[in-house]
């Protein structure tokens, strides 16, 4: 192990970079655009070594560093990454540049009227956020960055989005914010029941009474389940997952909404494990509703970019019913789930982008045998389509095998009903790609220019990490398993639960 | 002993801010009756700028003193200092506001409120260079309200709302645009005010009648040993809470402030939303905390169904603003909301916290109004929200500066106001208020719509012909303007040094 702050400065470095970019004059987006994408892959490379500088096998936490902030209330700049944050960590890592460079072209706009050196210097701001609510161990912190990050994502949708982006921008906004100040409430209210300090491990200690730690549960429940998003707080997502950039809403799904179940994972269980256990078949019912619910939603959408939001929502289902199984393959397949999620979604997202930023509409109608123009780019919709609904030898099948799993051996009905989730998984994704890419030609589309150019060549250096990640994921998912696992079965621990019999107490919300 | 009359002993060191700040005001007095008419801005302005500071340095030298001096009507203890240190800081900002020429050619005020609107001498003075009597005036209410918090007797802490009501009245009146509704705030407020005042005087008719004296140590006192009927004590309590309530702007006695501050000349507005507030928090804390403590358990119910009410009542109006002053009036009763839960945490975090909460909040909301008094058009400051539509195209870095202001009102972390509401609600929660603290979340949710919504007509409406412009801010303006941003994302970021400051100094001589 050597010393180096590695969590602190991959924090802080996408910031100075942002900061940078937005200096840069706005008569040259390109060379903002390719200190952008410079600076994010500095940031990768600078997350890999932080990735071989943590031992798999070590001490839950690690890279831990620690700086006072607020002496006052004992709030530090305390950093420290388990393995379900150093995966993250990666992933955000891996995505950002992919999405710099996928989302090219997408503040280019007619007259200039939009600051391009904005655009990502924002998305840089973004990933100074998503990598300090992962890297956090203070609670406060956590907080902080957990609501901060609504702030740029807020401008990227709102001025950077299709039709009816402000709508979607503030409902975003609202939803969230009116989430994290319920958490603040429970944050508050863990500072004064912890003992006046907000610093994880110590909290994991503190002793609270039954009433005080079933509230703080669903203080910070209400603030996770509406950013994940859980049924019944869902309803943004699709109108943000529309509205936003293409890149942004792979961002925004891919990585900012695993906040949501990485805060259950790091901070609902460990610190209130006695609420956990009694909330759990609530939580299980809600994220089953979930799978089934906006599978069925999906179905029915004629728009493909919240066609795959919804998709998203059932996702996040089974990650849901992952994590409140409490067994550890059920838990560990939550967290590859939330790794190869962000990297399926992340493709289907991007990848419809570039079919919608073509078509110039998003509407599956407006398509149609667009196979026949685009053969390589509907070729890599199939490969992200197929990922997405878990076809086995691809990465998702992994997770949302062990998901099912380990649920099955503790909770039969859950089990068996969220499987109807990958049936209509199928259903969806193979529907929609037959009626985009299959087919006879849609007349009106060879007539539109754009659609005649297949993938680029910028376009494939996006896509063909991620095609490669999937497909050795599917295959040897061993290196993130080895890291995760100890971090999951950590917090199993905290929650009492033992495999493979745990105590699950029955259904009563 | 002896029975011969004897001056008081006064402890002039301690009374130094309050001498300083009314021997300027009387001195601006002077200064219009003798100075010629070309030079008196600039001699008014300095003067004013160096005893505010001046009084603050002398505010800072005295940190640490715990005194009662002045026959026992003046107590210069830890958060009477606190607070006058945050209302002088608040006031060399309103006095750069004040003093502002470049924005409007001869500035925002008038020489004569009384003049009818319309008529021909209001006509000619609507042309003519800028009145500077507001300068006295604005000293005069300063340092009425640098005593109101310092006040250790009734008598006095009228006397003192007296000073800092009247030149705020006639303030109000000054506007040099839309005259009319100047004076209808400045005639609003100088009513109600005189209700609240004359609720405040009743009642402390009715605490002498109890204890025997308008001392608020002997109250204290009397509160155990006085013989008298209780419910005179607890009248007395109610008529003085209430004239204090009145001018923090708390529910039900909220309905003047949107009127007048929509009314008030801008550069008022703000010293009124920032300078105003402290004052009457300040004299609303050591009522509450030095008096009546030992009834505590009768008004805390009380005051808690007003402060959530004021939350509420605050909240919900915000949404329905289109004008942005008005909306910074409602928005400034529902912080004044959230400042009684940090009041109502009976105890020294919760005087802290309340302190805090002051601070943060009164940069914000000087920021705020500099910004407003920067969006023009032909007819003056345009405070309708439709017409923002776009500004933060025009002018990234005032919008910007709006923005960072708006988020911290909202609550948003790293911001000034987040670490506020923290600071509140914590102390809420440790004496076990959690309803109060449901209510401050709730109501924080449904004022962030109104403040988005700013946000949204800056930055993601397209401009349109009927979209204001945003005159170049001058010096003055300017660096007010840099102090609100700088203190509201310090507070946010940084904000271990303040806190540690008001919790210092947050214990009561009594």
């Amino acid at each position: 192990m050597n010393d180096f702050p590695y969590l602190s400065v991959l924090t802080a470095a996408p910031l100075v970079g942002a900061v940078v970019v937005a200096l840069l004059p706005r008569h040259r987006p390109e060379l903002a655009k390719r200190v952008a994408l410079g600076w994010s892959l500095a940031v990768l490379v600078l997350a890999g070594a932080a990735w071989a500088a943590f031992e798999a096998g070590g001490d839950r936490m690690q890279l831990r560093e620690s700086y006072p902030w607020i002496p006052r209330w004992g709030v530090s700049f305390t950093f420290a990454a388990d393995g379900i944050a150093l995966v993250m960590l990666a992933l955000i890592a891996l995505l950002v540049p992919l999405v710099i460079l996928a989302s090219w072209h997408d503040a280019d706009s007619p007259g200039a009227k939009r600051s391009v050196p904005a655009f990502f210097a924002l998305i840089l701001v973004l990933e100074t956020t998503m990598i300090g609510v992962f890297a956090a161990a203070d609670v406060f912190l956590f907080y902080v960055f957990f609501e901060v990050m609504l702030v740029p994502m807020y401008f990227l949708i709102g001025s950077y989005g299709g039709a009816r982006r402000q709508y979607a921008a503030v409902k975003f906004f609202l939803y969230a914010l009116a989430g994290g100040l319920f958490m603040l409430a429970a944050v508050v209210g863990l500072w004064v029941a912890g003992g006046q300090t907000l610093d994880w491990q110590l909290l994991t200690q503190a002793d609270l009474s039954t009433g005080v730690e079933r509230w703080l549960f669903l203080g910070f429940f209400l603030a996770f389940a509406i950013k994940a998003p859980f049924f019944p707080f869902h309803t943004w997502l699709p109108d943000a997952g529309g509205a936003a950039p293409a890149g942004v809403a792979a961002l925004l799904v891919g990585l900012l909404d695993k906040v949501a179940t990485f805060g259950i994972l790091r901070y609902s269980l460990p610190l209130f494990p006695d609420a956990a256990r009694w909330f759990a078949p609530a939580a299980l019912t809600l994220a089953v509703i979930g799978i089934i619910y906006a599978a069925l939603l999906a179905v029915g959408q004629n728009d493909l970019k919240r066609l795959v939001a919804y998709t998203s929502i059932a996702h996040f289902g089974f990650i849901g019913v992952g994590i409140f199984a409490f067994t550890s393959q059920a838990g560990t397949g939550a967290v590859l789930y939330m790794v190869n999620h962000g990297l399926a979604t992340g493709l289907l997202f991007l990848v419809v982008g570039m079919l919608v930023a073509r078509r110039g509409s998003a509407l599956i109608t407006d398509f149609g045998g667009a196979g026949k123009l685009v053969p390589v780019l509907a070729g890599v919709l199939l490969f992200a389509g197929l990922a997405s609904l878990s076809l086995p030898g691809l990465a998702p099948f992994v997770s949302e095998f062990l998901v099912l799993v380990g649920t099955f051996t503790v909770n039969k009905p859950v089990a068996v009903i969220s499987t109807i989730g990958i049936i209509l998984a199928a259903g969806y994704v193979l529907w929609m790609i037959q009626r985009t890419t299959q087919g006879t030609l849609n007349p009106t589309l060879s007539s539109v220019e754009p659609m005649r150019r297949d993938l680029s060549l910028r376009e494939s250096f996006v896509v063909a990490p991620m095609i490669v990640l999937i497909i050795v994921l599917g295959l040897y998912p061993k290196p993130l398993t080895d890291v995760i696992n100890p971090a999951v079965e950590a917090t199993l621990t905290h929650v009492d639960a033992t495999d493979p019999a745990p105590e699950v107490p029955e259904a009563q919300p | 002993m002896t029975t011969d009359f004897q001056l008081p002993a006064i402890d002039y060191q301690a009374i130094s801010p309050l001498l300083i700040l009314f021997g300027v005001a009387c001195l601006g007095v002077l200064v219009e009756a003798f100075v010629p008419r070309p030079a008196r801005r600039r001699v008014q302005l300095g003067m004013a700028l160096v005893g505010v500071l001046a009084a603050l340095g002398a505010v800072v030298l005295l940190a640490g003193t715990n005194v009662v001096t002045a026959g026992g009507s003046v107590t210069v203890d830890g958060p009477a200092l606190f607070m006058q240190g945050a209302l002088l800081a608040f006031g060399v900002v309103a006095l750069l506001l004040i003093g502002e020429r470049r924005v409007e050619p001869g500035g925002a005020f008038v020489a004569q409120p009384a003049i009818t609107v319309g008529s021909e001498a209001d006509q000619r003075q609507a042309s003519a260079p800028g009145a500077t009597e507001v300068f006295p005036l604005a000293m005069f209410s300063l340092g009425g309200m640098a005593l109101f918090i310092a006040a250790s007797d009734l008598l006095t802490m009228f006397i003192a709302l007296e000073l800092l009501s009247l030149p705020l009245y006639l303030m109000c009146a000054l506007a040099r645009r839309h005259r009319l509704i100047s004076q209808e705030a400045a005639v609003k407020y100088f009513l109600l005010g005189a209700y609240a005042s004359g609720f405040f005087l009743f009642g402390v008719v009715l605490a002498y009648g109890y204890a025997g004296s308008v001392d608020l140590a002997a109250i204290h006192a009397a509160v155990d040993t006085s013989q008298m009927n209780p419910a005179l004590l607890y009248a007395a309590l109610a008529l003085i809470v209430m004239g204090l309530l009145f001018k923090t702007a708390a529910a039900p006695f909220h309905v003047w402030a949107p009127d007048v501050y929509q009314g008030a000349p801008t550069p008022i507005t703000a010293f009124m939303a920032a300078c105003t507030k402290v004052a009457a928090f300040g004299a609303l804390l050591r009522v509450t905390y030095v008096a009546f403590e030992r009834l505590a358990w009768d008004w805390l119910p009380v005051i808690g169904v007003i402060a959530v009410l004021t939350m509420l009542v605050g909240a919900v109006l915000a949404v329905t603003q289109t004008d942005l002053k008005r909306l910074l009036a409602y928005s400034s009763i529902a912080n004044a909301g959230f400042v009684l839960v940090g009041v109502l945490a009976v105890g020294r975090t919760g005087a802290s916290s309340a302190m805090f909460y002051l601070v943060a909040y009164g940069f914000a909301v000087l920021g705020a109004f500099a910004v407003i008094s920067l969006v023009r058009d032909r007819e003056g400051e345009t405070t309708h929200l439709s017409r923002w539509a776009g500004l933060g195209r025009r002018s990234p870095l005032v919008a910007g500066v709006f923005t960072v202001v708006m988020l911290a009102l909202a609550g948003i972390p790293l911001t000034g106001g987040f670490t506020a509401k923290f600071a509140v609600f914590s102390a809420a929660l440790e004496v076990g208020e959690g309803w109060l603290v449901i209510a401050g979340v709730v109501s924080s949710v449904i004022i962030a719509f109104p403040y988005l919504r700013v946000v949204v007509m800056m930055w993601l409406s397209e401009p349109s012909e009927s979209t204001a412009t945003m005159v170049a801010p001058g010096l003055l303006t300017g660096t007010a303007l840099g102090i609100g941003a700088l203190a509201v994302v310090g507070l946010g970021v940084v904000p271990g040094p303040v806190l540690d400051l008001a919790h210092d100094a947050a214990l009561f001589l009594r």
